[in-house]
């Protein structure tokens, strides 16, 4: 650290309860994690791709001989699903574009409980480093794949006592961290900004917040109860007579595998729309800045994600038809889990009939924006055959379901966050990116995507596995083998594009600032009425009132009315 | 310089609560779920078991109606401490807040009693899942209890200076404390009937 840094940095930068700063901190740990999670996946590209080849460059540094064993290709797997879920999109697109955004957009001074914002990253922050420090144990990180089922988790080595401690604190994180959006959405709406005058990613962060606060804690409560038989040798997700390696367990027994697997997508269906809500909410916003329209049906899309918040609480078992858990019950969750896929299309639709009759802006952000409406579409259409019961027989555990919700998450959230970051840049730096590296970036990200996730559902169909180390053992893998050469070049060129991404967003900090940076995109929201970055602790010089809707753009005309000026 | 958060100690006219009062609430619907989940689990391990203990088999009902007397009791001096700042008592506030911490005190001194028995007669969360889960309920309800005795400590010593700045927002303090002890005494009031006398 250089000495001429003024009183109070560890106040201002470290330990500070400014949601500006927090936001950002939460977006340089994410961008780390996923950056983390996206290089143990490019290693086990490499073995999917080249079986049994040492890893070029870096291979000599994990093993002796280079090449990835099947421990650590079980270590990656589940730490990349880990990583990606819990420590890169989710602080992403909650603690970071939530932090930041949220308050502005209301036109409040800070979150409701600034302490309390602050507590939540340190405590994410714990979480990452326990997560971190599990790859060092004996044995090695958490290897029974991201969801952890026992009771293979339950005899795994150590590692998997650590995820099960840092996923305590990472769920601890959210909590307050939602409960903090909530209360700040609620309470802290500046006069005039009535519920239906938010902007729509303040609804989406509203409904994100509440299955984070009430989807959470049963994940909570099955984390306790595994913690519960790994440390103290209790049997809640042991079977009476398991037999390991022709050795009878010495646990009691009578407990309940599936329970945790109940417990866990209990969680883990809700945070898919975790996932992707942001997503939707941010997209709705750079698709109505740049179509220069309102968005359309406005109050239906609200409508549809308070139903789809709801819906997501009573359809986890879906994700456990090959339970064995009877017709019945497989009956009603097919059909909750096709009605819980109308909010989604109504969305697609909202924002698809936006663009009709617009004058587009081919921004670089609105470039991310348009991509994302087919690649989401395509995440969800995919899901239909698995949420039937009868195809979900055949697709089960191949590829065709990573490929489902890798386009879901992948180049559906990822790419709404980077054109999230690409957007809101100018406010939160008062420095315009280089456009032609955010364009070149665009390319490389959405080439390189798919390139890697449409390959899957064919993988999938012909029926290879999804955690297979050497799917080439298989004679009906091979013929697809081909294929996962393709994908595994596919991940270079996504990891190039990457590293443009890097260098724009960090170089373009040395530009000067740009004088009419306040309003680039001549957008209406309140963040933009405050100054380039808004005030530490206060954001804007005076109180704000809003006095019309989010979206009072005209196509024709090309003016624009500010939510926070009287006369437009 | 910080921020100038609205509505810390007048409620939100609209919404009709403070900030914090909102967001205890907010937790405590969390909490709903993280027991609610729990109890789930007791159900599906006890409709899954072939035999299923009797609570007093392994379990003290007297010492653990003496505690539900004594969680009952806390929760009332509770309202009492928040009812004597309503009456601008300060005196009678700490008198009551002192016995509720004296009480929560109580409650875990005779939670080590009945464990340190369990322990003697060599009942282990290994030994079975009736067992395993009523060790990590009422261990994880005792955690709760000491989080309630730190922040009910806190507000009777450091914290109480507030009173004499800003004497409205403490009484809030004092009301979301009051909330989340309740809470606390109420998923006693669940965990006595459904490990003991069930």
């Amino acid at each position: 650290m250089s000495s001429h840094h003024e009183e109070g940095f560890i106040r201002k930068y470290i330990f500070s309860t400014d949601h500006k700063v927090i936001g950002i901190q939460y977006g340089l740990g994410a961008m780390f994690f996923l950056l983390m999670g996206f290089g143990l996946m490019l290693m086990m590209r490499w073995q999917i791709a080249f079986p049994g080849k040492s890893i070029p460059f870096i291979g000599k540094l994990l093993t002796q001989d280079g090449i990835l064993s099947p421990e650590l290709y079980n270590q990656f797997g589940a730490m990349h699903g880990t990583i990606m879920v819990f420590l890169g999109v989710v602080p992403m697109a909650v603690g970071a574009f939530g932090n930041y955004l949220l308050p502005l957009q209301v036109g409040a001074q800070d979150m409701a409980f600034p302490k309390l914002n602050m507590a939540s990253f340190w405590v994410f922050f714990v979480g990452g480093l326990v997560m971190l420090y599990s790859f060092l144990l004996p044995g090695g990180a958490a290897q029974s794949g991201w969801t952890s089922y026992p009771p293979l988790s339950n005899i795994a080595p150590a590692g998997q006592t650590a995820w099960l401690i840092g996923m305590v604190f990472l769920i601890t994180s959210s909590l307050l961290g939602s409960v903090n959006i909530i209360v700040t959405a609620v309470q802290l709406r500046v006069p005039g900004l009535s519920f239906f005058r938010l902007p729509f990613l303040v609804w989406a962060q509203l409904v994100t917040s509440f299955l984070l606060l009430l989807a959470f804690p049963p994940l909570e409560a099955a984390g306790v109860l595994q913690l519960m038989d790994r440390v103290f040798g209790t049997s809640f997700f042991m079977p009476s007579g398991l037999v390991v390696s022709g050795q009878a367990l010495e646990v009691s027994g009578g407990g309940n595998p599936l329970l945790w697997q109940h417990l866990f997508w209990f969680l883990a269906h809700p945070e898919v729309y975790v996932l992707i809500l942001p997503a939707l909410g941010i997209v709705a916003e750079i698709v109505a800045t740049n179509t220069r329209k309102p968005l359309y049906g406005y109050n239906t899309a609200v409508y549809a994600i308070i139903f789809l918040g709801f819906m997501s609480f009573i359809v986890w078992a879906h994700h456990m038809f090959m339970t064995g858990m009877g017709t019945g019950m497989s009956a009603f969750f097919q059909a909750t889990t096709m009605i819980i896929s109308i909010p989604s299309v109504i969305v697609l639709t909202v924002l698809l009939l936006t663009l009709w009759g617009a004058s587009i802006r081919f921004t670089v952000p609105m470039l991310f924006a348009l991509a994302f409406l087919p690649m989401f579409a395509i995440g969800g259409l995919t899901g239909l055959p698995l949420g039937l019961t009868a195809s979900d027989i055949y697709l089960h555990d191949t590829y065709y379901v990573i490929g489902h919700f890798h386009y879901v998450v992948a180049p559906g959230t990822l790419m709404a966050l980077m054109g999230g970051v690409y957007h809101w840049y100018p406010k939160i730096t008062g420095r315009m990116f280089n456009k032609t590296l955010g364009k070149l970036h665009f390319w490389g990200t959405f080439i390189g995507m798919n390139g890697i996730f449409a390959p899957m559902f064919f993988i999938g169909m012909a029926g290879v596995s999804r955690r297979l180390y050497d799917a080439t053992i298989y004679e009906m893998a091979r013929s697809v083998q081909p294929l996962n050469v393709i994908m595994t070049y596919s991940s270079w060129l996504l990891a190039a594009a990457q590293v443009l991404f890097l260098i724009n967003i960090f170089a373009s900090l040395r530009k000067p600032k740009e004088a009419a940076a306040d309003n680039p995109w001549e957008a209406t929201t309140l963040e933009w009425a405050a100054p380039t970055p808004p005030l530490p602790h206060q954001n804007f010089p005076e109180p704000l009132e809003a006095y019309r809707g989010p979206y009072e753009y005209n196509t024709t005309s090309r003016e624009f009315a500010p939510q926070h000026l009287q006369e437009a | 310089m910080s921020a100038v958060i609205p509505y810390i100690s007048k409620p939100h006219p609209v919404t009709g609560v403070t900030n914090a009062k909102f967001g205890i609430w907010l937790f405590l619907a969390s909490e709903v779920m993280l027991f609610g989940a729990l109890f789930s689990t007791y159900i599906v391990l006890r409709v899954g078991a072939e035999t299923w203990p009797h609570g007093s088999e392994y379990l003290s009902v007297p010492w653990a109606f003496a505690n539900t007397v004594v969680l009952i009791t806390s929760s009332l001096t509770m309202v009492m401490s928040w009812a004597a700042l309503q009456m601008n008592n300060f005196a009678k506030y700490k008198k009551y807040m002192g016995a509720t911490v004296l009480l929560s005190f109580g409650f875990l001194i005779i939670k080590y009693i009945e464990y340190s028995a369990k322990f003697h007669h060599g009942y282990f969360p290994a030994n079975n899942t009736f067992l395993a889960i009523y060790f990590t309920m009422t261990g994880l309800h005792g955690l709760h209890v000491i989080g309630g005795i730190i922040v009910n400590g806190y507000l009777l010593f450091p914290g109480s200076k507030m009173w004499s700045t800003e004497p409205e927002r403490f009484a809030g303090r004092v009301e979301c404390a009051g909330l989340y002890w309740h809470f606390v005494d109420l998923v006693w009031i669940f965990l006595f009937p459904v490990l003991y006398l069930l």
